[in-house]
């Protein structure tokens, strides 16, 4: 009985509770040091240790700093980031889970064809693609415009996958052809009942098409070339190559903050959405 | 094929036999024809048009292109800067990935355990430093590493000597795999931990009943019972290692000496793209380092799936 109950109900382990909070402080300690060194000015960045606060507490002249430097580019950069998030990635999530829905509930001619394509999207490197995509859209007049990077991000492979999956747990078949007998259109029965049961697996979507929207840097890298349509993460890095390039400007305590405020946006969705991309993950589990 | 099979055929659901599920219906086109006509236009296009470049070289004196068949290829293939770099990543993958789905693999089974106090809060803490832009936590870390306020910087002080250069030639690739290790362990313990969750209790309960200690029921239920979450893990970390590029190309401006302009595979594509304006020889690059990974990840999932069965 004894076994049983150590399997079943195990006691809490101190050693293994020590161990992660080892790992803890691993993932931890940086992000501490971002945060004080967000609150030092640019002399006490250079002259106190790492962990340690400065002389002044400087944090709300950073952020002010980082928001006024170079005639504002910062906020617009902000609003670019956000404009690529709503558009881009709220598309990749609407057409991945339109597509999700119909791959798991209709059964039409291609669905195998289109589910082994998908399978071979998903192993290319998305980097493969960035040239030829690049020298595509120079041909067609989309670099330096945000269609360069908003049309690369509506397509999530992995997405339209876990609404595959979540759809096919979480969408009775009997409760479609109930509202089909009772006379619904397809498209209506999509909007008011499918929805609704898809919800924890469109969240989880949506929360990491916004993860990989917010932090894409290559394919903003490569598209554009005018800093007004920049997303923060291809500027923030622009700041810290004039930081430390040929002619350096001392901006490191903007470069440290603008990068704290790079973060918080996400740290808070992810915070703030636990209950459903936790759920929808775990639905949308991979079986055996 | 059970871990990226079609679900449909693997879920009961896929068994009921509904009139509505087996009457074909041309419907599901509406719902998924959106979708492709973009991923067409992003995805299918660009691989065909990077073939079509790939097979073409520019002439730089006279102008205009010609058709050279696969002498790119050729080319590529004997370029020791396309191998020193796909050896590099080659290296790092051999040591980063092991390390670092051996850290989610303990990291998820220490949260699945119920042995851990506030496991809820080491689950989202862990996770966390996904939420941090790539770009970002280069920039942290590579600031972290420097000699002008980093960490690296005060343990030198303290230590009395420059003991500690993660900047250097020596350090730079093992200082890049912490970064990806720190960002990437508390997505795949989310993968992992997702897939421990749906495990069934009673396969628990047997093992208990068969007298199986917590490290057994560890080896002999729960490692075999989550492969396909492993598996699906292990290819996303293998495409991860082979595209390489933010953290070196980010860490560039830090340590200019340490990370040459070839120091990943696309990094060269990048390069050779946008400093050299060698747009054909690039997809070819890109193209190779494509098919070197979808065979890889192809291999693994093959073996993968094919140990338990």
């Amino acid at each position: 009985m004894t076994t049983t109950n150590s399997v079943l109900r195990p006691r809490r382990s101190p050693l293994l509770t020590g161990v992660m909070v080892l790992y803890l402080l691993y993932t931890l300690v940086p992000l501490a040091w971002l945060l004080i060194s967000a609150t030092k000015t640019q002399p006490d960045l250079l002259s106190t240790s790492g962990l340690e606060f400065g002389s002044t507490f400087a944090l709300f002249d950073n952020i002010g700093g980082t928001f006024t430097h170079d005639h504002g580019i910062f906020l617009r950069w902000l609003g670019n980031t956000l404009l690529y998030v709503v558009v881009g990635a709220g598309g990749a999530t609407v057409l991945a889970t339109a597509a999700g829905y119909g791959l798991a509930k209709y059964r039409f001619r291609g669905r195998r064809a289109v589910f082994a394509v998908l399978l071979g999207a998903i192993a290319i490197p998305g980097t493969a693609l960035a040239v030829p995509t690049f020298l595509m859209f120079s041909n067609l007049g989309l670099t330096n415009t945000p269609w360069a990077i908003i049309i690369p991000s509506l397509v999530s492979p992995f997405g339209l996958y876990l609404v595959w999956t979540y759809a096919t747990e979480a969408v009775p078949d009997e409760l479609l052809e109930a509202a089909r007998i009772d006379g619904a259109g397809e498209i209506r029965i999509f909007l008011t009942v499918t929805l609704r049961l898809l919800l924890p697996g469109v969240v989880t979507v949506a929360l990491f098409a916004v993860v990989s929207t917010w932090n894409n840097y290559f394919l903003p890298l490569i598209m554009l070339s005018e800093p007004d349509w920049y997303p923060l993460t291809v500027g923030l890095n622009q700041w810290s190559a004039q930081a430390t390039g040929a002619g350096a400007q001392p901006i490191y305590h903007l470069v440290i903050t603008g990068s704290v405020i790079t973060i918080i946006p996400l740290v808070i969705a992810f915070l703030l959405l636990q209950r459903f991309w936790q759920s929808g993950l775990t639905a949308g589990s991979v079986k055996q | 094929m059970t871990s990226i099979s079609p679900p449909v055929a693997a879920s009961p659901a896929g068994s009921v036999r509904s009139a509505g599920r087996l009457r074909v219906d041309r419907r599901g086109w509406l719902f998924v024809a959106p979708f492709l006509v973009v991923f067409a236009l992003v995805f299918l296009a660009p691989i065909a048009y990077a073939i079509w470049l790939s097979m073409f070289r520019e002439q730089v004196f006279f102008g205009g292109t010609q058709f050279v068949g696969l002498a790119n290829y050729a080319a590529v293939l004997g370029d020791s800067k396309f191998w020193e770099s796909f050896l590099r990543v080659l290296l790092f993958l051999v040591v980063q990935v092991p390390v670092m789905l051996g850290l989610a693999l303990v990291a998820a089974l220490a949260i699945d355990s119920a042995r851990l106090h506030a496991a809820s809060f080491f689950r989202i803490v862990v996770f966390l430093p996904y939420a941090v832009p790539g770009v970002v936590a280069a920039l942290m870390w590579g600031f972290i590493y420097g000699d002008n306020f980093g960490l690296a910087a005060d343990l030198n002080e303290w230590l009395g000597r420059k003991a500690v250069v993660p900047l250097s030639g020596d350090w730079i690739l093992a200082s890049i795999g912490n970064i990806v290790t720190w960002e990437f362990v508390g997505y795949n313990m989310l993968i992992l931990y997702s897939a421990l969750k749906v495990v069934p209790h009673d396969l628990y309960e047997a093992a208990a009943i068969d007298g199986a200690g917590a490290l057994r029921t560890v080896v002999s239920v729960k490692l075999p019972a989550i492969r396909g979450a492993l598996v699906i893990a292990t290819i996303f970390s293998i495409i991860g290692s082979f595209q390489l590029f933010n953290e070196p190309n980010i860490l560039r401006s830090l340590a200019p000496n340490a990370i040459s302009t070839f120091y990943t595979p696309n990094m060269y594509a990048y390069t050779l793209s946008f400093g050299g304006q060698r747009y054909d020889y690039s997809a070819t690059v890109a193209i190779v380092m494509g098919v070197i990974t979808a065979v890889i990840a192809y291999v693994v999932q093959l073996r993968g799936t094919r140990k338990g069965s």
